[in-house]
């Protein structure tokens, strides 16, 4: 079964982010790598890139289905996982330990926007 | 049954200096290649007797399973029978043998069969004109955006490069417009499985003057008919936008209501689903698109000549065969055996949106989920029983998507057999779980590493030699 972890921030679109200072570690929930099943891809954007809560900031591709990334927050990217190139299958294996990207953030009153671990874990047993 | 050495690939079989060809003596004199053109190294080919070729693809081939097999309920697809009559037409040798350059005075009856096929299509769909040159149905999508942005863009509206495309949509509705250089704006669905209307009036209200076409399949991808297309429709032409019709799901359509009557400027035909054209290992295919009066000056050049020729002929030998009358009873066929699977199956297989289905409707796996057992598994399970599996994980509304499609030419007693495997698995899931987790176990070739085949796929006979040494 899913696991919900405390302490992180959740979006509609199954994605989390883990706050620390002015950045951000983006990455997709548990639930999420368990409704993908096997993952085989994940498409990452480039370090410098901007990215803006609500769009598509890369993809993750799985042997059922490919689904885009939908950013949390607006804010550079100053680190990509690059672990996930050669090891995608880290997200099945813990989605929280391995984040994607991780994001200086531009505006951190958009976090208000995304859920807390209960309320997420209630919004996806709805 | 596959024979063990046979089976083996083509290459393995190859013995060196062995061959199945034998060359004429020479009579005009040597010819040197020019170095610049030779290859540099010689090229590395299978070397077989001719006898072992024909039994290595004639055993290949009987691993082939399709329509004239056995039952192939595979949803978004309308895997429906390729009459033989459309075979025997396409084969007239008056029409087989035409080149493409010859003069036009020599081809009158080509052309003129053309011209009616665009008569029979426009008055099935209550469009007014078809372009045949788009090879596919994805071919066709991009020809009919491409239609649609020239329209704007002849109005000097050029800042139309949205279009709005429903969440439970085809794959290609995203990609055709994107490799059309628009903006894809997602509407989403509510519960019942329809597009949320609020939603697209929110959009529109928000963006409407750079919308430049809703793309819609109707019934949608999950088999249900969108009840508020006049309204969907008004709303967008409102805006100055236009109505696209995704054909892949005609079939249902044929004698019950057209496009062109609900409201849709532009669409695309599948002729290999809803007229009966083979489907093919991706093609010879066609993917005709219609458009209403006034549109038609807009279409791309998308294909040299006519499009494939001997597809269009099928689809024409399809349309007079049934006729005016039968062809109207293809429809609420097609939508009676989709109903009577999903009826006799509901109890057993998860149905997210109950209600009465058009041509297919999509399961959420099995209703017992306790078992482990997932789509994959009952899809796998499937073959061990002689059928090709549905639709699975599509449409991405649901996790376990078993999308079920069984055309209108099956009878009552292939419904009934397949419903009745259908509940055996359901049981083995109870009963043997790791039978199915674990199936197929009749087919050539078992389970499927599918993480790895995505990872690291192995497409060529020296890819497989270099990785093994």
């Amino acid at each position: 079964m899913a696991t919900f972890q405390a302490g992180l921030l959740y979006s509609e679109s199954h994605e989390y982010i883990r706050v620390e200072g002015e950045f951000g570690y983006i990455g997709i929930s548990d639930y999420a790598q368990h409704a993908l099943g096997n993952v085989v891809y994940v498409d990452m954007p480039e370090v410098d890139d901007e990215v803006t809560a609500g769009e598509e900031f890369g993809a993750v591709e799985s042997v059922k289905a490919a689904s885009d990334l939908i950013s949390p927050v607006s804010g550079t990217v100053v680190e990509i996982n690059e672990a996930l190139e050669d090891e995608p299958e880290l997200l099945n294996k813990d989605a929280f330990g391995n984040w994607i990207i991780k994001v200086q953030l531009s505006d951190p009153s958009e976090l208000n926007n995304l859920m807390d671990a209960a309320k997420y874990e209630a919004f996806c047993a709805a | 049954m596959n024979n063990r050495l046979y089976g083996n690939l083509i290459f393995e079989l190859s013995k060196e200096g062995r061959k199945g060809y034998s060359l004429p003596k020479n009579h005009f004199g040597s010819y040197e290649i020019p170095t610049s053109m030779r290859r540099s190294e010689e090229a590395q080919l299978p070397e077989c007797d001719e006898l072992t070729v024909v039994r290595h693809y004639t055993n290949l081939s009987n691993n082939n399973f399709g329509v004239d097999t056995g039952f192939y309920p595979l949803g978004s697809c309308t895997m429906k029978y390729n009459p033989k009559i459309n075979e025997e037409m396409a084969a007239l040798p008056q029409f087989q043998n035409l080149h493409p350059h010859q003069p036009s005075s020599t081809v009158k009856g080509a052309l003129a069969l053309v011209k009616l096929l665009e008569q029979s299509l426009c008055e099935l769909t209550g469009l007014a004109h078809f372009t045949f040159k788009p090879y596919a149905g994805a071919h066709g999508e991009l020809t009919g955006l491409m239609t649609i942005d020239s329209y704007h863009r002849s109005r000097g509206d050029i800042a139309r490069k949205k279009v709005i495309v429903p969440d439970s949509a085809h794959g290609t509705n995203p990609a055709s417009a994107a490799v059309c250089g628009l903006e894809i704006i997602e509407v989403k669905s509510l519960a019942d499985g329809t597009v949320d209307f609020e939603d697209l009036q929110r959009i529109v209200a928000e963006q409407g003057t750079e919308i430049s076409a809703m793309m819609m399949t109707n019934p949608n991808t999950l088999g249900l008919f969108e009840t508020r297309i006049p309204e969907i429709a008004k709303l967008i032409h409102d805006c100055g936008g236009l109505m696209y019709y995704d054909g892949a799901n005609l079939n249902p359509m044929l004698g019950a209501c057209r496009p062109g009557d609900m409201g849709f400027d532009v669409m695309h035909i599948n002729l290999h689903k809803t007229f009966s054209t083979p489907h093919g290992g991706g093609g010879p295919g066609a993917g005709p698109v219609g458009v209403r009066e006034g549109l038609q000056e807009f279409f791309p050049v998308v294909s040299p000549y006519y499009g494939n020729f001997g597809v269009m002929m099928r689809a024409y030998a399809y349309i007079l065969s049934l006729g005016r009358e039968h062809i109207k009873e293809v429809g609420p066929l097609a939508v009676l055996n989709a109903n009577y699977i999903k009826e006799s199956l509901k109890d057993v297989y998860e149905l997210p949106i109950d209600t009465i289905c058009c041509h297919e409707f999509v399961f959420d796996g099995l209703k017992d989920k306790s078992t482990g057992v997932t789509t994959m598994d009952v899809a796998k399970r499937l073959l061990d029983y002689g059928y090709h599996a549905p639709t699975i994980y599509f449409p991405l509304l649901f996790h376990e998507s078993l999308m079920i499609e069984p055309t209108e030419n099956e009878s009552k007693e292939t419904l009934d057999g397949f419903i009745a495997v259908m509940r055996q698995i359901a049981e083995e899931a109870k009963t043997d779980p790791e039978l199915v987790k674990t199936a197929p176990h009749t087919t050539p070739i078992g389970r499927v590493d599918d993480v790895l085949a995505a990872k690291h796929p192995i497409t060529t006979y020296k890819q497989l030699v270099n990785d093994n040494n």
